[in-house]
Order: structure tokens, then sequence, then C-alpha cells
């Protein structure tokens, strides 16, 4: 039982403690979390955008060219793995730029904002017509009603599924040492080569990412609850 | 005020309109009742444009609603329009339902807006809610704050498609009431109805729609006690 315990906790100095390594562990989630949080920014905007290019044509109930680029965005995005849209982004499209952290917020925003754009679809279609209509006969303008009734409904109806999002967002930024940044996941990998002892690092590595979106987690359960007590439904 | 020419609507192959003309004076109120399907919601719709016809025309006033250089918002202002499932804002305030429309078409400043809405709560007995959001009202309260909240633009016209059918029996009642008053204010009214009662009592002329057409037209009495129209004689029969 001694022995045992004497190696955990040879395990653990040699994981945290020897050479300050518990310093890495730090910067590689202070990395993590600046890649997700420029990300996640990028992604609402971008998918903002997409969103209302993409609902652009089911007023006149025809195809309009935004409808179109906005439709074959999401499908190229959501049709092809975020590790080869982050290599063709590094590779090829930005060969020039030697700032990594440049490259992961580019795509991974370029990525997430497909799946925004089709979250936020869900949010405004899910608001009943009659809302619409109700404008329309109050003599109020389209962009009116938009601007205060449908969008603040449909993000309210939008914002779980967007909170996931984000957390997906935050798992699926373990990659980007696939373009050699430092984040969490390849600290603690390089770690365990080091020490030739993989069970600390990772578990170390899992532990910290459980922990942080178990905070987010808290955190949106709080902003959605301030929601609905707002829009009482 | 409102004439209809030769209206007609149909989604695809199916023909819900089938030219409808009609003229509504100043100072009338109109119902129109008919059994389902007969299109006289979507006739109503269509006289705030809610739906497109598929041809005829309409005018308000002097204004051509169906040409399509007409300023539609603005014509729309004028016509007030209480829906069968209330569509209130969900999100604001029953105070915000109301001020909204005034406010953000410049018609009265904020001020303004809200003291108007204030003393139109009173008149429904509903001045406590002014904080209260939708969902924390009945069916009734909903729709009579619907119904304020077209009149809060002073509109020339009200149409009414159906206010009481999503209603609890109960609650039936006190729409009706504010419907009657209003009525008796003077407002010229077009309400698809099947409150018998209500259409005997307040109408000043009763329009039988059935199968995308008119097909009788005529004062309270006469319609209840000496209907023309076959189809009419046995809607009236049955419902009677």
């Amino acid at each position: 039982m001694e022995q045992v315990l004497l190696e955990f906790k040879e395990q653990f100095t040699s994981a945290f403690i020897t050479e300050d390594r518990w310093k890495l562990y730090f910067q590689g989630l202070l990395t993590t979390i600046e890649i997700v949080l420029l990300a996640a920014i990028l992604g609402l905007v971008i998918g903002t955008v997409i969103c209302f290019m993409n609902l652009s044509s089911s007023k006149a109930k025809k195809c309009t060219i935004p409808h179109l680029i906005a439709v074959t965005y999401i499908d190229i995005i959501r049709g092809t793995p975020s590790v080869i849209q982050l290599l063709i982004m590094w590779f090829i499209i930005m060969k020039s730029s030697t700032n990594g952290v440049l490259v992961a917020v580019i795509s991974f925003g370029i990525n997430s904002g497909a799946y925004v754009a089709e979250i936020m679809r869900g949010g405004i279609q899910a608001v009943n017509k009659g809302q619409l209509e109700a404008g329309d006969s109050l003599g109020i303008s389209r962009f009116t009603t938009i601007r205060y009734v449908i969008l603040p409904q449909a993000f309210k109806n939008a914002l779980p599924t967007l909170c996931n999002e984000f957390i997906t967002l935050l798992k699926e930024t373990a990659i980007v040492g696939y373009v050699s940044l430092s984040d969490l996941t390849r600290v603690s990998n390089q770690i365990s080569s080091r020490t030739y002892e993989p069970f600390m690092p990772l578990i170390g590595a899992a532990a910290i990412y459980f922990v942080i979106i178990k905070m987010f987690t808290i955190l949106f359960g709080k902003l959605e609850r301030r929601m609905s007590q707002n829009v009482a439904c | 005020m409102l004439r209809v020419e030769d209206l007609k609507k149909s989604y695809g192959n199916n023909k819900i309109l089938k030219g409808i003309s009609c003229e509504i004076k100043d100072g009338e109120k109109i119902v129109v009742i008919g059994p389902s399907g007969s299109g006289k919601s979507t006739f109503l719709r269509c006289l705030n444009m809610l739906e497109t016809p598929t041809s005829g025309r309409i005018w308000m006033d002097n204004d051509e609603l169906t040409s399509k250089s007409t300023d539609l918002t603005h014509i729309r202002q004028q016509m007030g329009m209480v829906f069968q499932h209330f569509n209130l804002f969900e999100n604001l305030t029953i105070m915000d339902n109301i001020t909204l429309a005034p406010v953000k078409t410049r018609k009265m400043n904020k001020l303004q807006a809200k003291e108007n809405a204030l003393s139109l709560l009173k008149r429904i007995g509903l001045a406590d809610k002014a904080d209260a959001y939708p969902s924390q009202l009945s069916g009734g309260q909903k729709q009579r704050v619907a119904i304020v909240r077209s009149l809060a633009m002073k509109p020339k016209v009200m149409l009414f498609d159906e206010p009481t059918s999503a209603l609890d029996p109960e609650m039936v009642g006190e729409v009706l009431d504010v419907m009657t008053e209003l009525a008796d204010s003077g407002m010229n009214m077009v309400v698809v109805t099947h409150e018998m009662g209500f259409a005997r009592n307040v109408a000043s002329r009763i329009m039988f729609v059935d199968d995308g057409n008119i097909v009788e037209e005529n004062d309270p009495e006469s319609f209840f006690e000496h209907p023309q129209n076959d189809r009419c004689k046995e809607f009236l029969s049955k419902i009677l």
C-alpha cells in the first residue's frame, strides 16, 4: 500500500512539480482559452452573417445568391473534418503566417460559424410566425419587429445550443498541436514523453478540461436562468 | 372606407377566394360568418395584406393596398388586427407590447405612449398587469391586451380574426364586452366570428361566406329571421 502511494507521489511530482512543469500546463490552458474565446466570437459574427444570408431566400421563396453562398459554406464546413480545415489553413491558405494562434482562431472561427449559423436559423424559425404577423399588422417595419421581437426570442431559443457549441469548440481545440501550438493537450503529451509516464499528465489534462468546462456550464446555466426570468414563457 | 373588387386568392390549385367584391362604409360593423374552410379568415387577412391576393384590388379610402407603389406599413398603422391566438410579443411586457408600435413608428413619444397605454389598460381593467409578461396572463386577458395594443395606434378600422375561438368558454364574455364597447364607441369593425349572439347584437351588416364567395349579405334581423340562401339556411339551422 505504502509502495503504491509512494509511486503515485513520485509520478505526480515528475508530472507537475519537477522543473515547475505546472507552469507549462497553465500556459497551455491559457493558449486553449485564448483560442476558444476568440474563435467563439469570430464564429458568432460569421454565424450571424451566414444565418441571415441563408434566411434571405425564405421570404420570396426563391433562391437568392447570398442563400446559395451560405448553404455552400455550411455544407463544405460541416462536410470536412476540422483537423483538415486547420491544416489547410496552416499549410496552404495562411502559409506565410507564423502566428499559429491567429491561424487557429480563424480556422476554428470559420468552422464554428457554420454550426452557429444553423443553430441561429433553428432559433429564428422556432419563433411563432404570429409574432411577425402581429408586427406587420401594427404597421411596424420588418426591421423593427425582427430587432425587438424576433431576435430576442430567437436568441433565447438558441442559447442552450449555443452554449453547447462553445463547449464542443473548446474540446475541439485540442487538435491545435497539429500546427505546433502548445495548448493543454499538447503540453501534457510532451511532458508524458519526457517522463515516460503518460498516466499523470493525461489524467491531469483531462481533469483540467473537465473543471474548466464545468465552470462554463455553471456560468451558462446561470445565464439561461436569468434569460428565462426576463422572458417568462 | 374599405372597397374590395373581385378579390381572388388561391394556393396552388386550391382556390380559397373566388372573386369577392364589397364595400364597407364609415361607421359600419361587419360580421363575417360561414363554415370553416369557407375563406372568411383569408378574406380578412387579405384586407390588410397579410395574405397577398392572387388578383383583385383593395382600397382604403383613396389608397390602393394592392398597388405595388403603396406604402403598406403606413396604411397598416390605420388598421388594427386582432388574431385568434393573440400574438402578443412574448418577450415584452404588456406595457412594451402596447407602446412598441406607437413609439417605433414615431406616432407618439415614449411618455405619451405610456400614458395612452395606461389609460387603455385602465379601460379594460388590467392596469395592474402593465409590467407582467404575456405568459402570466389568462387567454381572455391576453386577448383584451391584444385589442388595446391595436387601439394604441388609433386605427380607423379594426379587423378581428376569430378573436374568441381560442378562449375558454368562461373568458369569451370579457372579450366580447370589450368589442361591444368598442363598437358602441363608433369604431369601424370587420369581425370574423362564430359568436352569433355578438353578431346579432352588434353587427350593422352580416356577410355569409361560403366556398370563397359572399353568398348572402343583410342586416342582422333579416339575416337571422329570413335567410334567403339555402346554404345559409342550413348553416343557421345547425348552429342556432
